[in-house]
């Protein structure tokens, strides 16, 4: 895969600005902790989404079972296993969350649409279900909430929220380049073509099976290795509650919002759902100074992001993502006339 | 022996009775189905919105149970031609998983506005039936099942054949039909395919409303319906979207299935399995009959 200059510098941008410029700018934990992580962890866990819905088109409705998955099989691999690093737990807890994504992801050879929701959804109350009833997932803490382990890199202790913010930098960042390039090489050209018309991909020898089944390993393990991530930087405790189908509509209102099938949407996406409560909360406190209820503040929020849904399907299928697009080529080009 | 045999009746009858609560709120989905082609994912939140506004008006403003019940009805209608309105009428057209995202989207406004309106607290919904056994059957036949579950599924088989008589015998049921079959050539024989819409709209949201009203009065009127309501979706795959007797059927046999996979064989595994077994048992259907039990053939073309 070739990159123009542009995209190189645009890389090397974001990369000194997430890695040299937050950390030495920011010193507050509450951007990092309440911010900064969740945001890059729904992320990595929205273009785990994106992948089988934006580019694949099979409405699946089971991230968070995915990212429980994930979670836990971290949480047992360090626990049960001596000495594994973390990086590699991290990398096993993945492959683990894609068996469950193939073995669910069997269905789609069948069915699609609504079905394949119904399918997925099945993943999502099983594997929580699971977790929760037998004791060895959770190593029989009979508390219901366990803490996760500490995250050690080669000796070292990552604990303070700078140090965790960097760690999921170092594991979204490539996950997120190899996002883009599977998207533009030919496994992306086989997602997008099941996905416009599958049957008319078949009869050109586009392998269903493989492509779908592919598709699905695929985005469980970045749902997978989101969760995970999510577990021990964000929630740092592991119950099965945290993952439950509510998370999983998130997910998917991050992809949509964001734009279906762009990368970037699913960045655009998930900091616009998690960033637009924290402000709701902010203007109810500081506007109304807490005359409004937080519940009656978390539902106006549940209208908006409804309304917004129906909005964007409306009059921009393709999200944010294609908002800021179209915004950015009309400026270049205002800019360029006046030249 | 007798004793066993007749636990497991006692089972399977509660188990039917509570799967007529599925079905009532899988007939809504299908009345949707048939008309617009549309998955209406939003069937549930219309159930918790329509009851919480019913018990809404009957406990803060001392609304009188009937009048309740009518302002209720009125209300669904206002959302089903807000829906029609704001809603289908834009995205005419569009592909089946755009409408689906779009009515996942309708479900989250709902959600929000009952419990804006409302509040998220849990309310107690008293329809004057007891949660009890009747004392008859309990004492003549040695089966324990409650009142409510009887006059629930009472309700869910009265809806069920007057929907479906209304379908097969008058002319708005032809109608539907007409627009369910071909949308564009019903409209060009001068069926009004937006009063179509509204209608059928409407009617979901009535059946919604009882559907509510029934589980409400078993588990409280809260969010948790929601959930619930989603156990409507495998209930269809069973059953199949376009059939009013699929929903039924479907509602029954999760309703038993599930409880009888549960007082059975749910011990072995520390129980609740009642959560997915409904769904694992839809997948099972998907695999062998993916149009479900009385649902077309699905036929795809390139």
């Amino acid at each position: 895969m070739t990159y123009t200059k542009g995209d190189l510098i645009n890389l090397a941008i974001l990369l000194i600005v997430g890695v040299v410029v937050i950390p030495m700018t920011i010193s507050s934990g509450y951007w990092y902790t309440s911010i900064l992580i969740p945001w890059l962890c729904l992320a990595l866990a929205t273009i785990g989404q994106q992948i089988i819905m934006g580019y694949t088109g099979q409405l699946a409705l089971g991230a968070a079972g995915f990212m429980a998955a994930g979670a836990f099989a971290c949480f047992n691999l360090i626990l049960r296993v001596p000495g594994i690093p973390f990086v590699g737990a991290l990398l096993i807890s993945g492959l683990i969350a894609a068996a469950f994504g193939i073995l669910f992801g069997l269905p789609s050879l069948r069915v699609r649409g609504i079905y394949l929701m119904v399918a997925t959804l099945a993943s999502q109350f099983f594997i929580i279900w699971m977790i929760d009833k037998f004791g060895w997932f959770k190593n029989y803490d009979s508390s219901g909430i366990i803490t996760a382990q500490d995250i050690v890199i080669m000796g070292k202790p990552f604990t303070s929220p700078v140090e965790m913010y960097l760690v999921i930098v170092a594991v979204v960042t490539p996950m997120t380049l190899l996002a883009m390039n599977m998207a533009r090489g030919s496994t992306g050209r086989n997602w997008m073509s099941v996905r416009d018309m599958d049957i008319a991909a078949e009869s050109m020898g586009v392998s269903l099976l493989k492509t779908k089944l592919q598709a699905f390993a695929i985005s469980s393990f970045y749902c997978g290795v989101a969760g995970a991530l999510f577990a021990f930087t964000y929630l740092k405790s592991l119950e099965p509650v945290a993952f439950d189908i509510k998370l999983s509509f998130k997910v998917l209102f991050m992809v949509i919002l964001g734009g279906l099938g762009t990368i970037n949407g699913a960045f655009i996406g998930a900091a616009f759902i998690l960033l637009f409560p924290v402000l709701l909360n902010y203007i109810g406190n500081n506007v109304f100074h807490g005359a409004i209820d937080a519940t009656i503040i978390s539902a106006i929020e549940q209208v908006v992001f409804g309304v917004l849904m129906i909005i964007f399907m409306i009059y921009e299928p393709l999200g944010m993502a294609r908002l800021w697009e179209t915004t950015k080529n009309k400026v270049v080009s205002l800019i360029s006339k006046k030249r | 022996m007798v004793d066993q045999l007749l636990f497991f009746i006692e089972v399977v009858v509660g188990g039917l009775l509570a799967g007529t609560m599925y079905s009532l709120v899988a007939l809504g989905f299908v009345l949707i189905f048939k008309a617009s082609a549309t998955f209406n994912f939003s069937q549930g939140a219309m159930v918790f919105f329509a009851v919480l506004a019913f018990v809404g008006f009957m406990q803060d403003f001392n609304v009188p149970f009937v009048l309740a019940f009518f302002l209720a009805v009125l209300l669904m209608v206002f959302v089903g031609l807000c829906t029609e309105r704001l809603v289908l009428r834009p995205l005419m057209n569009q592909s089946e998983d755009t409408l689906l995202m779009a009515t996942i989207g309708l479900g989250y406004v709902l959600e929000g506005l009952a419990q804006a309106m409302w509040g998220v607290e849990v309310r107690r919904l008293d329809l004057g039936i007891k949660d009890f056994p009747i004392p008859w059957i309990a004492d003549n036949l040695k089966l324990f099942i409650s009142a409510i579950d009887l006059t629930a599924g009472a309700v869910a088989f009265g809806m069920i054949i007057g929907l479906s008589l209304l379908f097969k015998y008058t002319k708005m049921g032809l109608g539907l039909r007409a627009v369910a079959d071909d949308a564009g050539a019903a409209s060009s024989i001068g069926i009004p395919l937006k009063h179509i819409m509204l209608l059928v709209w409407s009617a979901a949201g009535v059946v919604a409303l009882v559907a509510g009203m029934m589980w409400g009065a078993r588990a409280g009127v809260q969010f948790a319906l929601v959930d619930l309501a989603l156990k409507a979706l495998p209930v269809l795959i069973i059953g199949g979207f376009s059939s009013i007797p699929g929903a039924i059927i479907g509602g029954l046999l999760i309703g038993a299935v599930e409880k009888v996979l549960e007082v059975y064989i749910g011990p072995f595994f520390g129980g609740a399995i009642e959560g997915w077994a409904p769904y694992v048992l839809a997948i099972f259907f998907l695999l062998y009959r993916p149009e479900g039990l009385f649902g077309e053939k699905i036929i795809r073309r390139v």
